[in-house]
């Protein structure tokens, strides 16, 4: 069955990658979908078998690589941990699938689409299935080559070509860290397998390790390192540059790399690893460091950021440092908990901003949009559920709420109870995080779907013939107008086909009704598995370790009675903000910008770091490669050696050639003959001298 | 085992093709063919008979097998061949890449034919042997002589600037081997034999300490050279970038490999104290090559040039390994250079499709192939991917674990040759951009066809075998693993004794 879990998708890719242009889109779209959903259906069989029934098991494969005394082989690993992944994995990437062939219908080249979607979900789920950390890395670098395909899709797009590229170089940074975290690991244990590593982890705990010269504490070395890997996947800040230009692919994508696959990866990582992380405090103070400030970090960018999907990419980076808050408190079940529940409310507003999309006819911007609520009624709603998912919207008195008012107000309770000199940090950003996520939640609803529409005179001159010529690149040039609504900069200045938002067809609309039903549901039903002590002991088992003294799950259900009612309170705040600026008064926000135009400026280019980013390591190696190229191999290396030589020896030879009528051949040939003979003369006479 | 002499059998073979080649009358296109099928026949048998040393090989020991003996040249230097773990697979790699570059050259070549398959089946012959060869001297004569096909190939089927390119090539291999030659010398007039095997149990002993410094040193800076290792690589760029795709293929496929395999034969299980102690310089050229050249081939605009950069590179993770002493290192080391030899020959004849059609290797010749080459950009990528060393390709298995290998050696190598991965995804994602992606705008490119039959029989073998290895690399892996496992138990005894006795000592 587990074989099934994780292979049908790869069938689906290779069927569809392979035969895609013989059996046609259609049979690729059903044949991929077909398989996923079996997957799907047998993950929450398998959810039941090992987190109720603790049935887990692993299921070796064959062997992959053996040298030394490294040996590696294909192994799935079923526990709780994974079967909770596959849950997530398959769940969203079948109901990805199906929403894909709605809303790829107009694209010629849908089995590609389908293909890479499954190859997608296949490298993930040998990911999240790995029983080492080589199989782990496999699915980790898969999913990078699969994200690279599907964000570079159109591509024909540059601005498409240039954000595949920059998400795979950048998660290679991370995975620069994750490998040399491997190879730590290897040295201090002697193997890469799971238990091996985790039975010698307790062992490790004060041991120095050489590294670079210096003599550090091994622990904490290897989790670092093994932590930058998690930086890069998921998108932790300094490497999360990636992420919001990934909005380049197709929506589905989104919601897939967003929701379900390949930023939560580094999530599933650092639980995985909880053994190993559990016995480095300061790798998880470190953990906690990076998982607030890009809480906050990101969702402050979020804030004024106008393209539908890029704020809700930013949401997606702030949800992730929520995540690893929690891991690094030590609560590595509540974070899996935010990464389940985040899992389908994410999925559902990607999806639903998919939906606006195709009801926009491929309009993103969201200050061309406005007074949709009564065009797309059942999108609307869906936005609704997700947005109040998101914000955590519950009532703390009854303790019933959506899905994300259990995973995030838990992580906040975390993260005040936590036992961490980052705690108060992690407490004050995520709070005023929560603030923000309601706030720009909210803008976003106001924005697309009330107000006046603003979209009749932009959509005068719109056309929506090829995706790929589309994709408003909007970021990075000259905003500075930005919130006075301008239609101005209309660049798509073809035809005159004035169009209606429509609603989107039934195969698109289904999904969203199943993920808007786990946005309302999943964390009602879960939540005692995931952040109750007992519910983790008999759920998660051994998948999930916590020392003896980690207390921090019994805590953070004892905090102050007020502490439960900050995020309320912030998500009320950011509601009431909202409305206000953007119905109530909408000429607010465009005086806000215009009065504090360096702050508007700072947030709408994202602090400034692709600048950044570009001035201290782009252009310093390009130039670094040009100097090497043309100084160090052209004037040094050459100049002194081989041309000196060469140049003489090139000289003589055109003699000849203009002599010779061109055989300079032979000359060449009759010399290494004579060096030929010489040697062998040398030899023969050496030899017989050395017989003597 | 059966009494024939196999080894000989497929290292002459070859020569047998030139032969009846050369006795091929007439210059029309009858003849041509006639030519090109011996050709490609002779290598193909070839092939099929490199298989029976696989099928009859003894993976359970380290010792020499398949071995032939015959006097030659007086008493101590005689015809020995032999193999091991180390080199069967080069030798596999060696006759299953040559008829792909006979096809490769099918219609590519029309001048000179003759001359051209001659001396790719001379080649042939002279790179199986320095794989076989088990005597010294014999060793050295097939890997010198290979220069000079290869030199010819590069001067006349060559580019623009071939005559410069097959002078520097010809330049700095020559400076290489005469300090090789006179090393030898001096090895056989103080052994008094010129057995490899003998040499290799004798070795460590009969050469002092000082000694085997400088007989490091003259079989390295032929080695390195071939490797190409940095700073004496600036040869390989020119020669790939005017050497025709078949010759390319060949460069990269085989003849690089020849350094790191007389690294592997000589220097480590005949000089091991003197390895050991330049450990250190070999892994600071390493991580240079693997840095600089990496940054040099992000910025290049010839393709050709570019993949010559990477080829650099991934040879300094070969080094790397080889130094790092121990199983993980050297068994990766021996992997990648396989591994490398299809990866980069696929490469190279990826880029000969494109520049059959186009005749021109600039990047910015191109763009947007695959609106009109949907196929060769999906063959691209996974060569491609496999350049950048992802997990799943035979790329990885090497580079993984040479650095790891080199992480237990040394943990800032390691570190710094990590870098290569980041750099990697730059130049090879780069180039895949500028030549596939895009749209197609070029006029000159508007009518370009896909990859024909021909082409996709060449490349799909490729692809197989890159993915397979990758995913089970368990066959090139534990062919090697009795002798590489050997070579350590060895290397680490002589440098052990090595110890004691330096201890021991008073000075």
């Amino acid at each position: 069955m587990y074989q099934a879990i994780v292979f049908l998708p790869l069938v689906g890719f290779l069927i569809a990658g392979l035969f895609g242009r013989a059996i046609g889109a259609r049979a690729s779209e059903v044949v991929t979908t077909g398989l996923l959903g079996i997957s799907a259906l047998l993950s929450w069989f398998a959810l039941y078998q090992v987190g109720y029934a603790g049935r887990g098991t692993t299921v070796e494969l064959m062997q992959w690589i053996h040298a030394g005394s490294l040996n590696v082989s294909w192994t799935l690993r079923i526990d709780t941990l994974t079967a909770v992944m596959l849950v997530v994995v398959n769940s969203v990437s079948f109901l990805v699938h199906l929403y894909s062939i709605g809303y790829m219908h107009e694209d010629p080249h849908r089995p590609r689409f389908f293909a890479y979607l499954s190859l997608f979900t296949f490298a993930m789920l040998m990911l999240v299935t790995a029983n080492d950390l080589l199989q782990m890395f496999f699915g980790w670098e898969g999913v990078g080559l699969a994200s690279y395909l599907l964000i570079g899709f159109w591509f024909k797009k540059p601005t498409a070509n240039a954000a595949a590229m920059k998400a795979f170089v950048v998660n290679r940074v991370g995975d620069f860290g994750f490998a040399l975290g491997i190879f730590g690991l290897y040295k201090l244990t002697g193997s890469i397998s799971f238990d091996a590593v985790f039975g010698a982890a307790q062992g490790l705990v004060g041991q120095k390790m050489e590294f670079l010269g210096y003599q550090l504490d091994a622990l904490t070395v290897v989790c670092l390192l093994l932590f930058m890997g998690a930086m890069g996947k998921s998108a932790q800040f300094l490497l999360h540059t990636w992420l919001p230009d990934a909005m380049e692919g197709p929506t589905p994508v989104s919601a897939l790399i967003h929701a379900a696959t390949m930023v939560t990866a580094g999530v599933f990582m650092v639980a995985r690893l909880s053994p190993v992380f559990e016995y480095s405090p300061t790798a998880l103070t470190v953990v906690m460091f990076f998982g607030a400030t890009t809480a906050f970090f990101a969702a402050t960018v979020g804030l004024v950021q106008n393209d539908i999907k890029r704020v809700i990419a930013y949401s997606t980076c702030s949800q992730l440092g929520y995540m690893f808050v929690a891991l690094g408190a030590g609560a590595y079940s509540v974070g899996i908990f935010h990464l389940f529940t985040h899992a389908f409310f994410k999925a559902l507003l990607f999806l639903g901003a998919g939906s606006v999309i195709h009801a926009m006819h491929h309009e993103q911007d969201i200050r061309r949009m406005g007074g949709l609520a009564g065009h797309i009624k059942f999108t609307y709603a869906m936005m609704l559920i997700g947005t109040l998912a998101l914000t955590g919207f519950g009532l703390p008195f009854l303790h019933l709420g959506f899905a994300g008012y259990y995973s995030k107000d838990a992580i906040i309770e975390v993260a005040y109870a936590a036992h961490s000199v980052m705690g108060p940090y992690a407490f004050t950003l995520t709070v005023a995080a929560a603030a923000m996520t309601s706030f720009y939640s909210w803008r976003l609803i106001f924005m697309t779907f009330h107000g006046k529409p603003r979209w009749a005179e932009a959509h005068a001159a719109h056309d929506d013939h090829a995706h790929a010529a589309h994709g408003h690149d909007d970021h990075a040039h000259g905003h500075a107008k930005a919130d006075d609504h301008g239609h101005a900069h209309d660049d798509h200045g073809h035809g005159h086909h004035a169009h209606q938002p429509h609603e989107s067809p039934l195969v698109m609309l289904i999904p969203l009704g199943a993920l808007a039903a786990g946005s309302v549901l999943a964390g009602a039903v879960f939540s005692k598995k995931f952040a109750y002590e007992d519910g983790i002991k008999s759920f998660f088992r051994e998948s999930i370790f916590m020392r003896p003294e980690n207390h921090i799950i019994h805590d953070f259900h004892s905090v102050p009675g007020w502490v439960p009612w900050t995020p309320f309170v912030m998500m009320a705040l950011g509601f009431v903000l909202a409305w206000y600026m953007y119905i109530r008064a909408p000429h607010v926000p465009a005086e806000l910008a215009r009065r504090h135009q360096g702050l508007y400026q700072f947030l709408l280019n994202k602090w400034y770091f692709d600048e950044l980013y570009d001035r201290i390591f782009v252009r310093p190696a390009q130039w670094l490669g040009r100097f090497f190229w043309k100084k160090g191999d052209g004037w040094l290396i050459d100049g002194f050696g081989p041309d000196g030589i060469a140049a003489r020896v090139v000289d003589v030879t055109r003699g000849v050639v203009r002599l010779q009528t061109g055989y300079v051949y032979h000359y060449a040939f009759a010399m290494l003959i004579g060096v030929a003979a010489l040697a062998t003369w040398f030899m023969f006479s050496g030899g017989v001298a050395g017989s003597h | 085992m059966s009494n024939a002499p196999i080894l000989s059998i497929i290292t002459f073979l070859p020569l047998l093709g030139a032969l009846l080649i050369l006795m091929v009358r007439g210059d029309d296109a009858a003849a041509k063919r006639n030519i090109r099928m011996i050709a490609l026949f002779a290598t193909a048998v070839t092939f099929g008979l490199s298989l029976i040393p696989v099928a009859l090989f003894n993976p359970g020991t380290a010792e020499f097998q398949f071995v032939e003996r015959a006097n030659w040249l007086g008493g101590v230097i005689s015809y020995r061949m032999g193999i091991d773990g180390i080199s069967l697979p080069l030798i596999i790699l060696t006759t299953f890449l040559m008829p792909f570059c006979i096809l490769a050259s099918w219609q590519a070549i029309d001048t000179r034919v003759k001359e051209y398959m001659v001396a790719f089946l001379v080649l042939e012959t002279l790179m199986i042997g320095v794989f076989c060869a088990l005597d010294i001297v014999l060793f050295y004569l097939f890997f010198e002589a290979g220069l000079i096909p290869m030199f010819l190939i590069i001067g006349i089927w060559g580019g623009k600037r071939r005559i410069y390119a097959s002078f520097k090539f010809f330049l700095y291999t020559l400076l290489g081997s005469v300090l090789m030659l006179l090393a030898i010398m001096a090895m056989i007039w103080t052994a008094g034999t010129s057995d490899i095997a003998e040499l290799i149990k004798q070795g460590p002993t009969v050469f002092s300490r000082d000694m085997q410094f400088w007989l490091w040193i003259a079989f390295f800076a032929s080695f390195a050279v071939k490797m190409p290792m940095w700073p004496v690589h600036t040869w390989l760029p020119d020669a790939h970038v005017e050497a025709p795709t078949a010759g390319s293929v060949i460069l990269a496929g085989v003849l690089l490999k020849m350094g790191g395999y007389g690294f592997l034969r000589f220097s480590l299980p005949m000089f091991p104290e003197a390895s050991q102690f330049f450990a250190p310089f070999v892994f600071t050229l390493s991580v240079i090559a693997i840095v600089y050249t990496s940054l040099v081939a992000m910025v290049q605009e010839d393709i050709k040039k570019l993949i010559a950069y990477s080829s650099v590179a991934h040879m300094g993770f070969v080094t790397m390994g080889i130094f790092a002493g121990n199983a993980e290192g050297i068994q990766g080391a021996v992997f990648q250079m396989v591994s490398h030899g299809i990866v980069s020959g696929a490469l190279f004849l990826c880029v000969g499709v494109v520049y059959d059609r186009m005749h021109t290797r600039e990047i910015a010749a191109y763009g947007g192939l695959v609106n009109r080459m949907p196929v060769y950009a999906v063959i691209f990528m996974i060569f491609t991917m496999a350049n950048v060393g992802l997990p799943g390709t035979s790329g990885f298995v090497g580079e993984f674990l040479t650095l790891i290998g080199t992480f237990k050696a040394s943990t800032k190598v390691a570190f710094l040759a990590c870098f290569g991965l980041i750099l990697s995804a730059c130049y090879a994602l780069w180039l895949y951009w500028q030549v596939i992606w895009g749209e197609l705008t070029k006029p000159a490119l508007k009518s370009i066809a896909d990859v024909d039959r021909r082409e996709i029989a060449i490349l799909a073998p490729l692809v197989v075998l890159t993915i397979l290895l990758g995913v089970y690399p368990k066959p090139v892996l534990s062919t090697s693993e009795v002798a590489v496992n050997a070579l350590v138990e060895s290397y680490n005894q002589a440098n052990a004794a090595a110890g004691k006795t330096a201890a021991a000592a008073p000075r």
